[in-house]
């Protein structure tokens, strides 16, 4: 279960958010919406122990993450703005070096499977500097699909994906909540979403 | 899938790292190039006499070195943090001072070693003797990773600023002093025929400071300029 505890954010002398409250746990997703610059991503950098907030604390399984350290990072997936893609590597090269440096060694057949559940087979040898925005988007997404993390807090997942990779990712997301995970989604589209339980939070 | 150690994930990271350069090895070259011109220049300039030359000798490669090693200093964060990867690692399971040091380890082997393996052809051009030209070889490779490790805080503090190159040589050239004075000691003083036992001692205790402080103290500005 993660709790976000009269959580307080500044950002140079604006005031983004202040006392926000809440908690989520195994199977529901939080759909964080809100208009340009009012704090999404600065509350999902806060919630995944990137930031550290200007006041309050976020406790996972009743401990603060700030003491648990690299314990907290194990159970985490952050997919941001950024793609975290090296442009000199091909995309399973990508993903399988990448995975490796986060703890999880895949073999080239898990690699190539990952790679196509996102449709990106085609591409798997293409070094990631000529992939277009979207697929390049995708292959970000087959972080969360290795990871094996509890939590996903995800940052305008569906920036510049086309509507096959949106369902995709919808498709994702479900299977992760009803495998009893959690998943935090900073967005403006619609999710359209088929979780069981869905809570909303609007910062202003 | 399998669950990776820390060590594992340690070695994963310095084996990409290398990769990384190895794809961009013009980077590196450079880099190398560099060395070897600055060098170059001073006998050039000053003339063929040899005892001058042979008295500046030290002095000289270990400047060089200690600039080339500037040069190369803004690649070790900067490339990452561009494009989040430097945000992910900070989120894996390792502690952040091990993420550091991979990445040191990496720098070093790129930037700092092939500097180590020209040295004595440089060294040549000064008429040093066989000797002095081993004794450059051990001084630079106790004091380059102490440059890389070090480096590693400025590099650290100064990414994502404007002018961050410059703001790096600031920060970083007067802590490279010690390890400057050390190792062109170390040489002089086989230059003069005396033991430089003392001043690579004094380099290697450098090097065991700089390793167990530095990478934890760039772990800590990491955090700060990733925020």
């Amino acid at each position: 279960m993660l709790e976000a505890k009269n959580l307080t954010c500044v950002r140079g002398t604006r005031r983004l958010f202040k006392d926000l409250n809440f908690s989520t746990t195994a199977g529901e997703l939080v759909e964080l919406r809100g208009p340009n610059g009012s704090g999404k991503t600065s509350l999902l950098r806060i919630l995944c122990g990137l930031a550290t907030p200007a006041a309050g604390e976020v406790h996972w399984q009743g401990q603060n993450i700030r003491s648990m350290g690299e314990e907290f990072s194990a159970v985490v997936a952050y997919l941001g703005h950024q793609n975290a893609i090296k442009d000199e590597l091909s995309a399973i090269e990508n993903l399988r070096i990448s995975s490796a440096c986060a703890g999880k060694i895949l073999s080239l057949s898990e690699a190539q499977e990952t790679l196509k559940r996102v449709g990106l087979s085609q591409q798997q040898n293409l070094p990631a500097r000529v992939l277009s925005a979207g697929q390049r988007r995708r292959l970000a997404m087959t972080r969360l699909l290795t990871a094996d993390a509890k939590l996903w807090i995800l940052d305008e997942v569906l920036t510049s994906l086309d509507d096959i990779a949106v369902n995709l990712s919808r498709e994702f997301i479900t299977e992760h909540l009803k495998n009893g995970g959690m998943a935090i989604v900073a967005t403006h589209q619609d999710l359209n979403l088929s979780a069981p339980r869905i809570q909303q939070l609007q910062l202003s | 899938m399998t669950n990776a150690s820390v060590q594992s994930m340690f070695a994963w990271l310095v084996w990409r790292d290398l990769i990384l350069a190895w794809r961009r090895r013009a980077d590196v070259l450079a880099t190398l190039f560099f060395f070897v011109i600055v060098a170059s220049l001073f006998p050039l300039g000053i003339g063929p006499e040899r005892e001058v030359l042979r008295t500046i000798a030290p002095g000289v490669v270990w400047v060089a070195a200690l600039l080339a090693s500037m040069l190369s200093l803004g690649r070790t964060f900067g490339n990452d943090y561009q494009d989040g990867t430097l945000e992910q690692l900070l989120l894996t399971p390792q502690p952040a001072y091990l993420v550091v040091l991979a990445k040191v380890i990496a720098h070093w082997i790129v930037a700092e070693l092939p500097l180590v393996l020209v040295a004595p052809v440089l060294g040549l051009q000064f008429g040093l003797s066989q000797n002095s030209l081993a004794i450059i070889v051990v001084s630079l490779l106790l004091g380059t990773p102490v440059l890389s490790v070090i480096g590693s805080i400025g590099a650290a503090l100064t990414l994502g600023l404007r002018a961050a190159n410059v703001l790096v040589a600031l920060l970083v050239l007067p802590l490279y002093i010690p390890v400057l004075i050390f190792g062109s000691g170390a040489v002089q003083a086989s230059v003069a025929g005396t033991s430089p036992q003392a001043w690579l001692l004094l380099l290697g205790a450098t090097l065991i400071v700089s390793l167990v402080f530095a990478p934890w103290a760039t772990g800590v500005a990491l955090k700060i300029s990733v925020e």
